[in-house]
């Protein structure tokens, strides 16, 4: 299993007032996605784990991605991936964000 | 076969999350252990396999139509909803809360069995849920199994839905103890062939488990029907007793008698007295129900 952690600024503040949301599962080419709340509101700490090693360079490029486009601040991610594409991760971390906004 | 009618939600294609979502009351439930507890298994890590936060089984308490009732919903999609210690220590712990708060209780199974992974922790937890579930049908609890997921519910995961006071089942819902690839496996391709669908569902598929008693209420693929056949299955008595048993192991040597050398699920229909076995796969529910209800083996309070 490799573990990568990026801590990322994201310069909107995520919105609503969820404290923990989930989206996705663990399956082949899919993934789950937690996002709670705690980070500095300009920040967003993402930990994956993932089986498939060496893919450092584009889960870069595409969480800075996601923190740059989407209001993300404050949120603490948890990703658990089963070998997702990298469009499948952007969609699912996006989903996640309008998850937290969504009133309970 | 009738298309479905655009208001339909399919069962089989939600998620675990999506299908307690329809089928308790909104927004009445309240997960124990969720995702952000990290109660995940301990053993995937030694194999290079990712793991998921909630063990792939989702527990927690709800209403259903304002009755309370504790819920557990197996995410078939988690390696195929398989049963590992923590995901069965979540489920043996419903039960066990269960008994002392004499809460009925709803499964929604969705499962291959066992995780080969932690195979040992996974046939214990089996056990213990087996024993759990026991339990608490003598205090008078009701288990109700809800049948219809994409891994369908085999190995160990069947032994526990036999044990329910209850089981729903749609046409997409497979339930048998030897799940397809496993037969093949040990027996042969000549012996079963499972990549053959439509064998697989004439042999394990909600019809034909409806037909000979293996299941008590046969429901579309739809999520309000579930709703409604859960609701109707908690309403059937839980009764686990001498008298129950007897009378279950009798209707069991009765069908060994009766269609245990039959080679196909269409053989044993036609034993039952319907009149056109092959062209049972292809009815709607209201023509199969119709048939059914004055040709199938009525099952006893147990299976």
């Amino acid at each position: 299993m490799e573990n990568l952690r990026y801590e990322l600024s994201s310069t909107r503040p995520a919105g609503g007032t969820r404290a923990v949301g989930l989206v996705g599962v663990v399956a082949s080419g899919n993934l789950e996605v937690l996002l709670e709340r705690g980070a500095a509101p300009d920040r967003c700490v993402i930990d994956i784990a993932t089986p498939a090693h060496g893919f450092a360079a584009l889960w870069q490029a595409v969480t800075a991605d996601f923190a740059a486009r989407m209001a993300a601040g404050g949120l603490r991610i948890t990703v658990n991936d089963g070998g997702a594409r990298p469009d499948t991760v952007a969609l699912r971390l996006a989903q996640g964000v309008r998850l937290m906004e969504k009133p309970e | 076969m009738t298309s479905p009618s655009p208001t339909r939600h399919s069962w089989y294609e939600e998620s675990a999350r999506g299908r307690l979502a329809h089928l308790l009351d909104l927004g009445s439930f309240t997960e124990f252990l969720g995702p952000e507890r990290r109660e995940f298994s301990p053993h995937l890590g030694l194999f290079n396999l990712p793991h998921q936060l909630d063990d792939g089984i989702i527990v927690g308490t709800g209403r259903l139509d304002g009755r309370p009732v504790l819920a557990a919903a197996q995410e078939g999609r988690f390696m195929g909803g398989a049963i590992g210690e923590v995901h069965g220590a979540k489920l043996t712990g419903l039960l066990r809360a269960a008994r002392q708060l004499k809460r009925d209780v709803v499964i929604l199974f969705d499962t291959g069995g066992v995780r080969l992974q932690e195979a040992n922790a996974g046939e214990l937890a089996i056990s213990e849920i087996i024993r759990a579930t026991l339990e608490a049908r003598a205090e008078g609890v009701r288990v109700v199994g809800l049948l219809g997921g994409r891994a369908g519910c085999y190995g160990g995961g069947s032994l526990i839905a036999g044990c329910c006071s209850a089981l729903v089942i749609s046409e997409q819902g497979r339930l048998s103890v030897s799940g397809p690839e496993v037969i093949e496996t040990n027996k042969g391709v000549e012996e079963f062939d499972s990549r053959d669908r439509a064998l697989v569902w004439r042999t394990m598929g909600g019809k034909h488990r409806y037909l000979i008693g293996g299941a008590d209420l046969f429901v579309d693929d739809d999520v309000a029907a579930f709703r409604a056949g859960a609701l109707a299955a908690l309403e059937r008595p839980s009764a686990l007793d001498q008298a129950v048993l007897a009378a279950e192991q009798a209707r069991l040597e009765r069908r060994l008698a009766r269609f245990g050398d039959a080679a196909d699920g269409a053989e044993v229909w036609a034993r039952l007295g319907v009149a056109h076995p092959a062209g049972v796969p292809d009815l709607d529910t209201g023509a199969f129900l119709t048939i059914a209800t004055s040709k199938r083996e009525g099952a006893d309070a147990a299976r």
